[in-house]
């Protein structure tokens, strides 16, 4: 900071020297009462980053609330909500900027507990640098383990270990290189080579900003100076161009751009590109910002590229280089944290964001989960909130990518819930599956409409949806009764049957229940395609394996048809006697009881059976077919 | 070749232009909160950058209380006419009919009805899915938890303790209907950057922000400043010409003035580096305990 009595020339000179620095952006991870708090209050303290205002309010609340005797308190800081402060604890991650003679930082200050695993992530997903604190006289612990897995697997290479609290351990020399020799071995397993370790006390403020006195024996640097000198990031294949495409700037017939931040290397007017997927090339032909074009834009900057030729370019697309481009692939192995309450459900279908593309994507079942405290792999079929699983990614198209550790822009990914919106995961690339490229679509000679021509209808399937008893099975089983006394070909795929043969190894659980379905839908797929008119009767109570389903399924081929008895009413009929067996606790995951069954939104049927007699509702469902003519055969 | 590293400044520029294409990527209904301030005027420039040479792919709303400074109303529709955005003004009507003001019913109540509700009633109005807003992390201490994309429900509540996970620069933009995002591009700047950037892309703010003789009187230890002739004098109160300016901008009756010969960006500057105490002082609102931002955020108030 600047003294009152410098001239308006002083500030110039300052403001010089504050437009060269670089930012550091680096992540604290420590646990519950580790000192946390108080270590970024001290650095906020000690480089000045506070009012008189925010002193005065501190003082005043370290007196209040302070757990320090009245000496200022600095966790009262950064502690932010106020359901924080009331439990003594930090729940979300905090975001706090200062600056120094030499660097500009951003602190994400992260929760500690396993269970703000995902805060973690999110803090470690920008950083460069972690800061791991560790009580000196706990020592190396387990949590300590799970935050460098966590750093270490968000590509943070840079760490620091601030062996806190060293003023309660006599300042002693062994217990400080103990801890050290300890936690050295353990990160060398992790891959995690540039480690500074550094005895700290951040209440006293040794080696915070300065060598301490109390610990000659120390000759590294205080935790400051080596964040100010700690030398910053330079991926590699930082020499190659690459953006991906965000928006297009269409203003007007003659002006197309394309806007998008490079992510690396540099992008020059003239420059040879090729864009990703597609494949095709151009050279740039200008770079506009608003002030003017320029000749050159680097790594980091937003920019808006226009290309010599018309070439189809939109949101999603990587520009890069046209002789060292990205690879393509649509299937992928990847790390994968879960981040809702609700688990991950293998082949459920999710959005998956990727640099700027927003696509259909699922997961397989993970190859295993990694205890976060022991680093052991597990076995797993799903992930539960805040655990961590190695799983295939598979997409529905091809897309542009680089592995996580090349580039964190092309290869780290979050998973959205169709329904909920919420972001429910996130995911790093490790590398594409040969297979991606290796399968390809056969082509057949004889198609659908071939086959379905030869049968004289349009296939389709018709799914059946509803609560076990709700009378699916009637329904459906008179519904092709009627459709194969007038000659029409067939299948009827019924819940009960499949779970014998084909799904036999499946359960109930939530995991199991979208395999089911996504079995079922594939089979139902085949069979359409083979020309038939096929019958799916099964509870499928999640909407989003329905959707899964209908979006197999070509465009107008597949007609949801919600069964709506309600559950009283199928509980009364209860016809295999399930309902009682499921209510006596004998049967666990039972639709309507202990599992839920989401309703359809937009059925293409609704069939209300407390109306409807089950011939009823079959000739309801025969004149849908009829009146959108799946009963004829489809136009040459 | 050694490779041009970008200044903090460009670097924060980028991320900003970046923030703001993603929501018009992947929003069908974006607005920008104008409140005038320096804060709205860098947004504003940098909204320009981002989507030069087209339009502006979006409107701004400016939330009018009725009771800003006169000048600050000026300086809006001037720069509505040099960059030719589209400009929404909107009043609580419901406030206008019961002629709410801060000298008659309080600031809170004010405040309460028309900004935080006519915020909620315009967006709902107007059926904005995502609102630019030009806070900083930097402000206070609830803020800097909050994400640079901020999920609000179809009340336009703000749930600190179940925001959506950040990763990276991959924001999620997705809600369902009735819900909306807050959007701040500003989240990483300090209130010395955007002074900076102000300096540096020479980009213009409103008068009040410089010193100059201003009529003002002094009320429980705030420089108030006589804008109209609805601000009800006390006995012993008489308006006195003192040389003042404004850190931050708002309703007149709520707005601190501060004793300041700063009368050009650089001296504002120069300030701002020896100053003694936070931007938000100003601020009369704020004055009540920490939490309140805190809960004022969780009740939709931006
Ligand atoms: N009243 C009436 N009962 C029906 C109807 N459909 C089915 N049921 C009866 O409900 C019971 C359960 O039907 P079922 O087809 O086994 O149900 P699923 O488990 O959904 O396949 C049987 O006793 C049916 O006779 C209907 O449309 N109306």
């Amino acid at each position: 900071m600047l003294r009152r009595t410098e001239t308006p020339l002083a500030v110039e000179t300052y403001l010089r020297a504050q437009e060269t620095k670089d930012l550091l952006r680096f992540i604290t991870c420590g646990s519950v009462d580790d000192g946390k708090s108080t270590l970024i209050g001290r650095l906020l303290y000690e480089s000045k980053m506070l009012f008189e205002d925010q002193l005065a309010a501190l003082e005043r609340d370290s007196r209040r609330v302070g757990t320090q005797g009245g000496k200022l308190d600095f966790a009262l800081l950064v502690d932010g909500l106020a359901a924080e402060r009331e439990q003594g604890i930090t729940i979300d991650v905090a975001y706090r900027t200062f600056t120094t003679d030499k660097r500009k930082f951003i602190v994400a200050d992260t929760p500690g507990h396993e269970q703000y695993t995902r805060n973690m992530a999110t803090g470690a997903s920008t950083a460069e640098l972690a800061v791991i604190l560790i009580d000196a006289r706990k020592g190396v612990l387990t949590q300590t383990r799970r935050h460098s897995f966590i750093v270490s697997l968000l590509g943070i290479r840079s760490i620091v270990l601030a062996v806190n609290k060293m003023d309660l351990m006599g300042y002693a020399e062994e217990v400080f290189h103990a801890i050290e020799a300890d936690y050295r071995a353990f990160a060398t397993e992790l891959g995690l080579a540039d480690i500074c370790c550094i005895p700290l006390s951040a209440l006293n403020g040794d080696n915070i900003v300065h060598r301490s006195t109390s610990m000659p024996w120390y000759q590294g640097p205080a935790l400051l100076s080596h964040l100010e000198t700690v030398p910053l990031r330079q991926g590699p294949g930082a020499e190659t161009f690459r953006m991906p495409v965000q928006w297009v700037n269409r203003p007007n017939q003659t002006f197309r751009g394309f806007a998008g931040t490079i992510v690396s290397g540099t992008a020059s007017v003239g420059a040879d590109i090729r864009i990703l997927p597609s494949g095709r090339t151009s050279r740039i032909s200008r770079i506009v910002t608003r002030d003017a074009d320029l000749a050159e834009a680097v790594a980091g900057q937003s920019v808006t590229v226009t290309l010599c030729d018309e070439v189809d370019v939109s949101r999603g697309d990587v520009i890069c280089t046209a002789d060292q481009p990205l690879a393509v692939a649509d299937q992928f192995e990847s790390h994968v944290l879960w981040m809702d309450n609700s688990p991950m459900l293998p082949h459920r279908p999710y959005i998956i964001k990727l640099g700027a593309c927003s696509l259909q994507g699922a997961l397989s079942q993970p190859k295993y989960k990694v205890n976060v405290n022991t680093l052991e792999h597990v076995a797993a079929k799903t992930l539960e909130l805040n655990e961590i699983g190695v799983c295939n990614l598979e997409l529905d198209r091809h897309v542009p990518f680089a592995p996580y550790a090349e580039a964190r822009e092309l290869g780290g990914f979050i998973i959205i819930d169709r329904f909920t919106n919420n972001t429910v995961g996130m995911g790093i690339i490790h590398f594409a599956l040969r297979r991606s490229t290796n399968v390809h679509w056969q082509a057949l000679d004889v198609d659908k409409r071939a086959r379905a021509g030869k049968a004289g209808q349009k296939p389709c399937v018709l799914w059946f949806t509803g609560l076990s008893g709700s009378g699916k099975s009637t329904i459906a089983n008179l519904v092709e009764r009627k459709l194969h006394s007038h000659g029409h070909m067939t299948y009827l795929l019924d819940g009960d049957n499949i779970r014998h043969g084909l799904n036999k190894d499946l359960g109930f659980t939530a995991a199991d229940r979208v395999e089911n379905i996504r079995r079922v839908a594939e089979v139902a797929k085949l069979m359409a395609d083979a020309g038939l008119i096929v019958l799916v009767s099964f509870i499928s109570p999640y909407r989003s394996e329905r959707l899964l389903a209908r979006e197999l399924m070509d465009k107008g081929e597949f007609l949801e048809i919600f069964v709506d008895t309600p559950l009283e009413v199928c509980e009364q009929r209860d016809p295999k006697g399930l309902y009682k067996k499921a209510r006596a606790g004998e049967i666990k995951n039972f639709t309507g009881i202990d599992s839920a069954y989401e309703r359809p939104e937009k059925p293409e049927l609704t069939i209300d059976t407390t109306r409807c007699s089950p011939a009823q509702s079959a000739g309801i469902i025969s004149e849908f077919l009829e009146s959108n003519g799946h009963l004829s055969p489809p136009p040459r | 070749m050694v490779r041009r590293k970008l200044t903090h400044l460009e670097a924060l520029e980028s991320e900003s232009i970046h923030i703001m294409r993603e929501v018009v990527a992947e929003c069908s209904r974006p607005v920008m909160l104008y409140s005038i301030g320096k804060d709205s005027a860098v947004m504003l420039h940098l909204a320009l950058k981002a989507f030069y040479p087209a339009k502006l792919p979006f409107p701004l709303l400016h939330v009018d209380t009725r009771w800003k400074f006169r000048e600050m109303i000026e300086f809006r529709d001037r720069m509505a006419r040099t960059h030719g955005f589209e400009l929404i003004v909107y009043t609580n009507p419901e406030g206008v009919e019961r002629s709410i003001g801060p000298f008659t019913h309080g600031s809170a109540l004010h405040t309460q009805i028309m900004k935080t509700e006519a915020l909620k009633q315009a967006l709902d109005h107007y059926g904005f899915d995502a609102a630019f807003g030009g806070a900083r992390r930097d402000e206070e201490k609830s803020r800097a938890k909050e994400r640079i994309f901020s999920f609000r429900d179809s009340r336009h509540h703000w749930d600190p303790k179940n925001q959506r996970p950040e990763l990276w620069s991959l924001y999620n933009a997705r809600i369902n209907k009735g819900e909306s995002i807050r959007v701040f591009p500003l989240s990483n700047w300090t209130e010395l950057d955007v002074w900076q950037y102000i300096l540096q892309e020479q980009i213009e703010i409103v008068p009040l922000y410089f010193a100059a003789e201003r009529p003002v009187v002094n009320r429980g230890g705030q420089l108030i400043m006589v804008d109209d002739d609805r601000m009800p004098l006390l006995p012993d109160e008489r308006p006195e010409q003192r040389l003042v300016r404004f850190r931050t901008l708002g309703c007149y009756p709520l707005t601190g003035a501060i004793p300041s010969a700063a009368a050009s960006l650089l001296e504002i500057i120069e300030e701002m580096l020896t100053t003694t105490s936070s931007e938000r002082q100003g601020r009369v609102i704020d004055h009540d305990q920490a939490a309140s931002m805190e809960k004022k955020k969780q009740e939709g108030y931006f």
